[in-house]
C-alpha cells in the first residue's frame, strides 16, 4: 500500500468532524489516537456476531469468541516480533503493565537498597510504581540525567548502574520526543545482572518494533495510542521471567485449580489475566494491528520523520525565538512530539486560542512533573503527530499560534 | 472565535497584563498559603495581613494562566479593605457564580437577585463557566485565600 495521507485521513471518521465550519485539526495523538473505520467495524461486529465469554463455554459461539481473542494475541505478538504469543499479557493500559511488573516481579525480587534506574523524562506511570516500591520495600529510585538538548546523559553510566536491578526507561518520550538508545541500555543492564523494562507507549504506535533489536526484558504499551480502543494494554515479558513471577491479580481465568486450602496458577499468559478480559477491546486491538501493518510501520516512521522535520523547520522559520521547542532537533533521535512554550503566554491560554481555531493540542505537565521541573516550566503546549497528519495540519497550527500571539499582545 | 470573547473579557486581559497587588508580605504579621492546580502544575501564593478582623493588605504571586492570574488579581482588589466575614461572603458569591450551569447563564443572569449581584468587575469572569476546564484556574486564588483564613483561624 502506498502512503497517501489524504486518502488515509478518510479512514478515520472523526477526522472529518468540523469545528465552526472548519476541519478539525487533531494534534494530540500522544494522548490518544483516532480510530480507523475498520477498527470500529470489527468491534461492532464482535458484539453483533460473536460475543460470548472466552475460555469457558464449550459451545461454538464461545469458541469463536475465544479464537478471535487469541488470534488478536497472535497479531500483537507478531507486530512486535515476538515468537511466543504466550509472552503477550493483556492489561488495561501501559500503566497497568508497568504496575504488574512492579508488583509481581518487583515485590518478589527487590529488597532494601536495590536500585531501579529510570530517566529524568519518564511519564508518571514509570515513576510512581517505583516510588511505591521505595515506600514498601526500601528500594532506591535513581535518575539518568538529560543533556541540554533532552537526550540521555550517559557519561556516568557505570556509576549510575551500581546496585541496579532494573533499568526502566521510556522508548520514546511523550514530552520531548526523545528516542533513547534502548539497546545500549538493555545491554548495559544485562552486564550488571539487571533487567530492562521499556515504556513503549510512544514507541510501538510510531515505528517498527523488533524485540530482538530492543533487547529488553519487559515492554509495556497501550492500545488506544495505536489506533485501537481504550481499555486495552499490553505487557510483553520474557517467558522465563513471566513464569517465575507470582500472579498479579487473583480470580477466575488465572487459576488451574482452587480448593478451600489454596490455588494453583494457570500457565502464562492467562496467569496474569484474572477475570473476564476486555474481549472486544482485544479484538479491536488486533484490528488496529492489521490496519497499521497494512499501512506499514516503516512508512509510518518515514512519514512522521518527514513531517516532524517540516514542523520543526516551519515553526522555527515563522516564530524564531518567540517559540521554544523542547527536545532534540535531530529527527533520527526524536519522534513527532513537539512540546512548546510560546512567548510568555501560558500553555492553557495558547491551547484555548488554538481550540478556537479548531486545533486540538495538549497543555499541561503531560504526567511528567520531574521533567517539567528540569525544564523549569510548569507546563508546555504539546502538539503530537501521527500517520494521519500532514503539512496542512502543521500550517494550521502555525497560523493559530500566530493568532494567539496577536490575541495576547498588548 | 467560538465564545472566546466571553472568556477573555477586556478587564480580564487588563488584569493579566497589569496584575494588581503582585508580591509578598512579611510573615508574620501576614499569613501565607500556597495553592496548586494539579491539572496544569500552576501554583499561586496568597499573603494576607489582617488587623482587627479586617484585611488591610493582600498580595498574590506564583505562576499561572491569564485566567488564574487575572482572577487572583481581581480578588485582591475586591477583598482588600473588607472584613473577614465580608470577604467570605464575596468568596461564597464568586464560587456560586463559578458553579452556575452554562444554561442558566444564558437565561439572563444579570438580575439583581442573582448570586453575582455585588460582584462588580468580577462578573467579567462569569464567561469562564462556559469553559469547564478553566473553572479550576479561576478559583485557584480564591481557594488559596480560604486556606489563608484557615491558617489565620488555627493561630
Amino acid at each position: 500500500m502506498s502512503f497517501n495521507v489524504s486518502v488515509l485521513k478518510k479512514d478515520f471518521p472523526l477526522l472529518s468532524r468540523e469545528e465552526n465550519g472548519e476541519p478539525l485539526i487533531y494534534l494530540d495523538s500522544a494522548a490518544t489516537s483516532q480510530k480507523p473505520q475498520k477498527v470500529l467495524d470489527v468491534i461492532d461486529s464482535y458484539y453483533r456476531e460473536i460475543n460470548a465469554n472466552v475460555h469457558r463455554g464449550a459451545y461454538r459461539l464461545a469458541e469463536q469468541a475465544t479464537t478471535a481473542m487469541e488470534e488478536a494475541r497472535e497479531k500483537v505478538s507478531s507486530f512486535i516480533k515476538s515468537d511466543r504469543s504466550e509472552e503477550i499479557i493483556f492489561t488495561k493500559n501501559a500503566t497497568e503493565s508497568m504496575n504488574l511488573v512492579a508488583r509481581s516481579w518487583g515485590e518478589s525480587n527487590l529488597n532494601e537498597g536495590d536500585v531501579v534506574l529510570v530517566s529524568s523524562l519518564e511519564h508518571h506511570a514509570n515513576i510512581v510504581p517505583w516510588h511505591q516500591l521505595a515506600e514498601s520495600r526500601g528500594i532506591e529510585v535513581r535518575w539518568i540525567p538529560l543533556t541540554e538538548s533532552g537526550l540521555f546523559d550517559l557519561t556516568d553510566l557505570d556509576r549510575l548502574l551500581d546496585g541496579v536491578k532494573l533499568v526502566a526507561v521510556s522508548g520514546a518520550s511523550n514530552v520531548l520526543g526523545t528516542v533513547p538508545p534502548v539497546r545500549m541500555l538493555a545491554d548495559a543492564a544485562h552486564n550488571v545482572g539487571a533487567l530492562c523494562l521499556v515504556d513503549a507507549s510512544q514507541y510501538v504506535p510510531h515505528r517498527p518494533t523488533d524485540l530482538a533489536e530492543l533487547g529488553c526484558d519487559f515492554l509495556a504499551f497501550t492500545g488506544h495510542k495505536m489506533c485501537g480502543p481504550t481499555g486495552i494494554g499490553v505487557l510483553w515479558g520474557r517467558s522465563e521471567l513471566l513464569e517465575s513471577m507470582p500472579a498479579f491479580l487473583g480470580g477466575g481465568e488465572m487459576i488451574l485449580d482452587v480448593t478451600k486450602e489454596g490455588f494453583t496458577t494457570n500457565t502464562i499468559p492467562w496467569k496474569f489475566e484474572a477475570g473476564t478480559p476486555p474481549i472486544a477491546e482485544i479484538v479491536g486491538l488486533g484490528a488496529a494491528v492489521d490496519y497499521l501493518e497494512s499501512v506499514g510501520m516503516e512508512n509510518v516512521l518515514d512519514h512522521e520523520k518527514t513531517l516532524t522535520s517540516y514542523a520543526l523547520q516551519t515553526l522555527s522559520d515563522r516564530f524564531g525565538n518567540d517559540l521554544i521547542i523542547h527536545g532534540p532537533n535531530d529527527v533520527s533521535v526524536r519522534g513527532g512530539v513537539l512540546s512548546m512554550c510560546y512567548q510568555d503566554v501560558h500553555p492553557h491560554d495558547v491551547s484555548q486560542i488554538l481550540d478556537s481555531h479548531g486545533v486540538c493540542v495538549r497543555a499541561g505537565h503531560h504526567c511528567a512533573k520531574p521533567l517539567m521541573k528540569l525544564l523549569d516550566v510548569n507546563a508546555t503546549v504539546r502538539a503530537s503527530l501521527y500517520l494521519y497528519n500532514d503539512e496542512s495540519d502543521v500550517d494550521a497550527l502555525a497560523d493559530a499560534l500566530e493568532a494567539t500571539g496577536q490575541f495576547f499582545s498588548p | 472565535m467560538s465564545g472566546l470573547e466571553d472568556l477573555y473579557r477586556e478587564i480580564i486581559l487588563d488584569h493579566y497584563r497589569n496584575p494588581r497587588n503582585q508580591g509578598e508580605l512579611e510573615t508574620p504579621p501576614a499569613v501565607m498559603a500556597e495553592g496548586f492546580n494539579p491539572l496544569c502544575g500552576d501554583e499561586v501564593t496568597v499573603h494576607i495581613h489582617v488587623e482587627d478582623g479586617v484585611i488591610v493588605d493582600m498580595k498574590f504571586g506564583g505562576h499561572g494562566c491569564s485566567i488564574s492570574l487575572a482572577s487572583a488579581s481581581m480578588m485582591t482588589t475586591v477583598t482588600t479593605g473588607k472584613s473577614l466575614s465580608e470577604a467570605k461572603d464575596i468568596i461564597y458569591s464568586f464560587k456560586q457564580m463559578m458553579s452556575i450551569h452554562e444554561g442558566r447563564l444564558e437565561e439572563g443572569s444579570e438580575e439583581t437577585d442573582s448570586p453575582m449581584a455585588g460582584l462588580g468587575d468580577l462578573q467579567a469572569l462569569q464567561g469562564v463557566v462556559k469553559f469547564p476546564v478553566r473553572i479550576k484556574c479561576a478559583t485557584l486564588g480564591w481557594n488559596t485565600l480560604e486556606q489563608c483564613f484557615e491558617e489565620l483561624a488555627s493561630q
